[in-house]
Parts: structure tokens; C-alpha cells; sequence
């Protein structure tokens, strides 16, 4: 479960204060499908850094499952990162000197996990996402589909309950971005909550519940279609 | 958290991915640690090899001299109240007690002779027990006789060497010699020993102590050596011959010197000297380290957004720290197991090429070198570290 409560985040630039988010209130149920959606510089990735505790707010609530994440220290903040989210990023963001297994490896290393677990976890979520036959293929061997593929399987090897994706069709063509949200929508059906930021309208239709951004505002909620403008 | 093991193979896979880069850096490390490996090889041989020129005369030694050295050190200013030190002198310090022998010493250079064929050499006029403090053997015949030390024979013992240039394959004992005018007889040949820093042992002859004294026109002898008994204690018997001779010239007008005071100032030295020369290979290892603090320094500027994805999938600072200091450290510690290596089979190589060149490399200096290049990698590593870890994780990822 997450709970905005007034959230608010100013970036300095220069002189200039900008406003990234201004009292954003939102909570997502567990196993909710949300696009996030507006122009750029709406405040969408800032939301979604916040969310993903890769940021923190100025001032306002978050609590995660209950949690109030802002008394966190950075530990403890990576802790949460590495158990409860998996990002997926638009530029896949894959070490280029690992192979796709040992790509995919990396949080089970992190947070420590046996060789031989880590072996038999890391098979799994290759075959499930049917790049087993690349695991050994480095990331500038693989298509674009595939190293995003290897990306969703990194993001929830830790077996995450929020998956939270920036632009993941973004630099990728019709098909394989086709395929790469039929996989998200999948994780999404067996549970996981899914917060994907696009710009695509065609993208964002396929979600349960939508909002629009706007100068750091939510400016519509498909949850909350009366307070809408 | 994070298993060491799982470490180390991260940092080894992005140490071997840079293959070039990693190995020029390693390489300063590497030049490092032979130099140093080399250097202190050298300088440990020089060590030992000095020790054991000095200790082949024995270790249970003291030596007096005539004059006192004062802490002030003035040498001209030896005042003429010294007395002569006397074979007499050399005869009562026999008396006490653990003192197996005394040699009286007075040494000079004079030309030898024999049918025509003549070489200055130097004339060590010494008592009978000389052999036995000196660690000599006598190779032909014998050592000059135990005669009353007043009016010793005129007999002499030759050096091989000396042996070798007068006589050639002659049997030279029983035949006459002439030294500074007088006729000698040859009793006994000595054993080659060689040089002893750059000296050579063997271009020497020996004669009676008052025949040299006389020869050399001198009063008083250069030097007495005393050996004293395996277990007694150096301080004690020298202690009973400084009363001994204080009693018998009125002042202290002698120096004393133990052999075992001597290995240690020269031990002292000669450490110091390695660990001069290993200091001079430190320099080159502290350009190594620097080469990998730059080369660290631009990894961590490449790899920001491996180092934002990271955070981003659950890694803390301490992690990242970690992972970039266990990086510098490899770098260090392959480049140095590649300098020991090169450096003890250097110095080998050298010892086996040049054998007069003294080579020993301790099994202590290589694992400290080791460990030395492993801190200065760690050091290096510290800076660029502490910057991955605190980069903003959302500024890394977009980096990229």
C-alpha cells in the first residue's frame, strides 16, 4: 500500500526554485495498475524517484505499507529498494560488462543470497521471460526487447511487490514494446503493484487507473474522476 | 549482506574488462613492487654477506686499542700521556679468567723477498694463539711457535697468496725469506680465506709480534684481540680487562671494543641501508598509487549510471564503497603479485648472473611488500570511493 500525503519537492536551479511536485496526494492499493501521465517536466519521474524512495521529499507523508519511509536513514532506504521495488528503467540501465544472468544476479548478490540459490532464482526468471537461451550474451549482443527483458527479471528477482517503470517502451519499437508491457501486465495480473510513467496515450489507456500531471499538480485521477478540472 | 567472495569477483570482472587500462595501471604497481622486492633483496644480501665477512673471524672477540675515542672524537688531539700498549700487556690480559686467548696485532707493509723475486705485502706481527682467535687453518707446516714473546726465532707463516707469487709450486717451508732486511725462516703456509672487503687475506705474511715492532720501529702495539669462552658474557670479560689495564697504565688509555657491540652498530647500519634503498622503491610504488587513484577517478566518472542503477536495485553506500575500494585494491594486489614475482625472480637471476653481487630475498619483506601494495590500492581507492558512494543516486541513473 502507498500513502502521498502532501508531498511536496523543489529542485534549486540556479536562483530559481522549481516546483517538482506540489501536494501531491495519492495512495495505490497493493496489485494496482497506474500510468502516470503528462508533458515532460510535469513532475512524473520526480513522483516516481519519490515512490521508489530514490528521493525524498521536501515535506509531506510517505508512508509505505504502513511505514513512514521519510524517518528512514539510507540504509534502511536501500533495504526497502532492494525488498519491496524493482525499477525498470527506459534506458534498461544494464551493466555492460555483465553477462545477462549476472545482470539479473546483482540484487541476490547484493542482499546476499547463496551461489547455489542465486543460480537456481536467476534461471527461473530467465526462463519465465524466455531469455534463458541469452543468459550467457552480454547486453550489446542482445535486441532492445531482450535487454529490457533482462531488466524486468533483475527488477523482480527480489520478488518485489511494487514495479515501478519509467518510460520501459520508451526506446524501444512497436513490437517489442508490445511484448515487453504484455510482460508487465502479466506481473501485474499475478499481483505485483505496477506504476509505469509514459507519455503514450495509447500506453497509459491500458491501465487501470490513470493521472494526469501537470506542473507538479495531479491534475486528474481516473480514481477521483470529480475532482478533476 | 554482500558475501566477500561475491565481492572480490566483482571486482575482478570489472578490473579484467578494462583490460588495457587495468593492466597499465596494475603495471605501475607491479614496477613498484620489483623495485622494491629487488632493492631490499640487494640490500639484505649486502647484509648478510658483510655480517658473515665479519664473522668469520669469530664472535666471541674484543679488541683493545691504544687511545681513548672520546664522544668528542678529536682524533689529532691524542694526547702523549697515552702509554704503549705492550706485549706484556698482551701476556697479563691471558690471566683472566674465560679468556682463552690473546693475539698481540701490529701491522705494517713491507717487502718480502726471495731469490730475487720480491712483493710488498703486508706484515702482521702476531702471537702464536692468532690462528685459533682468527678462525685461520694453517695449510702447510705450522704457525709460528709459542717462544718467549721477548726474543721470538725469526719465523714467518706466508699467505697463499704471497706463497704463490715467491714460491710458485716450490715447497717453500724450511727456505729463508727476507723481510725489511732481516732473513726469515718459512714455517707454515695459511689457508686461503680470500678478501675480506676488498682486503686481501692471503697477500699478507705473519711474524712474531716484537720481530714487527722492532721491524716497524714502534713501541706499541696496534691492536691485542682477545677470545674469550663460548658462554661467558662480553661485558664481564671486558669489563676485568679494562680494570686489568687501567690498573697497569694508571688511566684508561684504550679502547675497547666487543665483537658483539660491533655486529649490532654494524646490523644497525646495514638495516638502515635496506631499508634506504627499499624506501627508493617506495617512491616508484607511490607513482603507482597514484596511477590508480587517477585511473579509479575516471571509473567512477564512466560508471555513474552503473553506479545509480545499483543504488536503485537496493545497494547502500557502504556497498558501493566497498565495491570500488575492493576494485582499487585488485588493481594493487594483482600488480604487485606481479612485481614479487618479477622482483624475487630478478633477484635471483641476478644472484645466479652476477655471483659476486649478494642476492637474498626474505620471505617476511615479500608478503609485507604485498600487503604494501594491497594499502596503497586501498588508499587510492578511499577517494574515488567515497565519491561513487555519494553520488545522488538519481542524478547517476541519469547520467547514462
Amino acid at each position: 500500500m502507498i500513502e502521498l500525503q502532501g508531498i511536496h519537492r523543489k529542485f534549486q536551479v540556479g536562483n530559481e526554485a522549481v516546483h517538482a511536485l506540489q501536494d501531491v496526494d495519492l495512495s495505490v492499493q497493493p496489485g494496482g495498475y497506474l500510468a502516470v501521465m503528462g508533458p515532460s517536466g510535469s513532475g512524473k519521474s520526480t513522483l516516481l524517484n519519490i515512490i521508489g524512495l530514490l528521493d525524498r521529499p521536501n515535506k509531506g507523508l510517505y508512508l509505505l505499507d504502513e511505514q513512514d519511509t521519510t524517518e528512514l536513514n539510507d540504509r534502511q532506504q536501500a533495504l526497502v529498494r532492494r525488498h519491496k521495488i524493482g525499477f525498470v528503467f527506459q534506458f534498461f540501465h544494464l551493466v555492460p560488462r555483465l553477462t545477462a544472468a549476472e545482470n539479473v544476479e546483482l540484487p541476490l548478490i547484493l542482499a546476499g543470497f547463496e551461489a547455489d540459490k542465486r543460480e537456481q532464482r536467476v534461471q527461473q526468471a530467465l526462463t519465465a521471460l524466455g531469455i534463458a537461451d541469452r543468459a550467457r550474451h552480454r547486453p550489446d549482443q542482445l535486441s532492445g526487447g531482450q535487454r529490457q527483458r533482462v531488466a524486468i527479471a533483475r527488477a523482480t528477482i527480489m520478488r518485489p511487490g511494487i514495479i515501478l517503470a519509467d518510460e520501459p517502451t520508451g526506446n524501444l519499437d512497436r513490437s517489442s514494446g508490445k511484448e515487453v508491457i504484455d510482460i508487465l501486465e502479466h506481473l501485474n495480473q499475478q499481483g505485483m503493484t505496477l506504476i509505469m510513467v509514459t507519455h503514450d496515450p495509447e500506453l497509459g489507456g491500458r491501465a487501470a487507473r490513470r493521472i494526469q500531471m501537470l506542473d507538479g499538480y495531479i491534475q486528474s485521477d481516473t480514481a477521483r474522476k470529480h475532482e478533476g478540472i | 549482506m554482500m558475501g566477500f567472495k561475491e565481492l572480490i569477483k566483482l571486482s575482478l570482472g570489472a578490473v579484467f574488462s578494462y583490460r588495457l587500462r587495468s593492466f597499465l595501471t596494475a603495471l605501475g604497481i607491479t614496477v613498484g613492487i620489483t623495485a622494491v622486492v629487488l632493492l631490499t633483496s640487494l640490500g639484505e644480501g649486502v647484509h648478510r654477506f658483510v655480517l658473515a665477512e665479519f664473522t668469520q673471524f669469530g664472535t666471541n672477540l674484543i679488541g683493545i686499542a691504544p687511545g681513548k675515542t672520546t664522544t668528542a672524537g678529536i682524533s689529532g688531539a691524542i694526547i702523549s700521556n697515552v702509554r704503549p700498549m705492550t706485549l706484556a700487556d698482551a701476556e697479563a690480559l691471558k690471566r683472566i679468567p674465560a679468556v682463552i686467548a690473546s693475539v698481540p696485532v701490529v701491522q705494517g707493509n713491507a717487502p718480502v723477498e726471495f731469490v730475487g723475486r720480491s712483493r710488498r705485502t703486508y706484515i702482521f706481527g702476531v702471537g702464536p694463539e692468532a690462528p685459533s682467535v682468527w678462525r685461520f687453518k694453517v695449510a702447510k707446516g705450522r704457525f709460528l711457535p709459542d717462544d718467549d714473546p721477548r726474543s721470538p726465532r725469526a719465523l714467518v707463516v706466508l699467505g697463499s697468496k704471497v706463497q704463490n707469487e715467491l714460491f710458485g709450486n716450490r715447497n717453500p717451508l724450511g727456505k729463508r725469506v727476507r723481510i725489511g732486511g732481516e732473513r726469515y725462516r718459512v714455517v707454515g703456509v695459511m689457508e686461503s680465506k680470500g678478501q675480506m672487503l676488498g682486503f686481501d687475506l692471503d697477500d699478507a705474511v705473519y711474524i712474531p709480534a716484537t720481530r714487527a715492532l722492532s721491524l716497524f720501529n714502534r713501541e706499541s702495539l696496534m691492536e691485542i684481540d682477545l677470545l674469550y669462552a663460548a658462554g661467558a658474557s662480553a661485558e664481564e670479560v671486558s669489563r676485568r680487562a679494562r680494570s686489568l689495564l687501567i690498573a697497569r697504565h694508571g688511566s684508561e688509555d684504550f679502547t675497547i671494543t666487543t665483537q658483539e657491540q660491533m655486529l649490532e652498530v654494524l646490523g644497525s647500519v646495514l638495516n638502515i641501508l635496506t631499508l634506504a634503498v627499499g624506501a627508493v622503491g617506495g617512491i616508484s610504488l607511490l607513482v603507482g598509487g597514484v596511477g590508480i587513484l587517477t585511473i579509479m577517478i575516471i571509473a567512477v566518472n564512466e560508471r555513474t549510471g552503473e553506479i545509480g542503477l545499483l543504488r536503485a536495485i537496493g545497494a547502500g553506500r557502504p556497498q558501493i564503497l566497498a565495491l570500488f575500494i575492493g576494485e582499487a585494491v585488485m588493481l594493487a594486489s594483482v600488480g604487485g603479485l606481479a612485481g614479487l614475482v618479477i622482483g624475487t625472480g630478478g633477484a635471483w637471476l641476478l644472484g645466479v648472473a652476477v655471483p659476486a653481487l649478494p642476492t637474498h630475498t626474505p620471505w617476511s619483506y615479500v608478503v609485507l611488500a604485498e600487503l604494501l601494495a594491497a594499502v596503497i590500492g586501498l588508499t587510492a581507492g578511499v577517494l574515488p570511493a567515497v565519491r561513487a558512494a555519494n553520488l545522488d543516486p538519481i542524478e547517476a541513473l541519469r547520467a547514462e
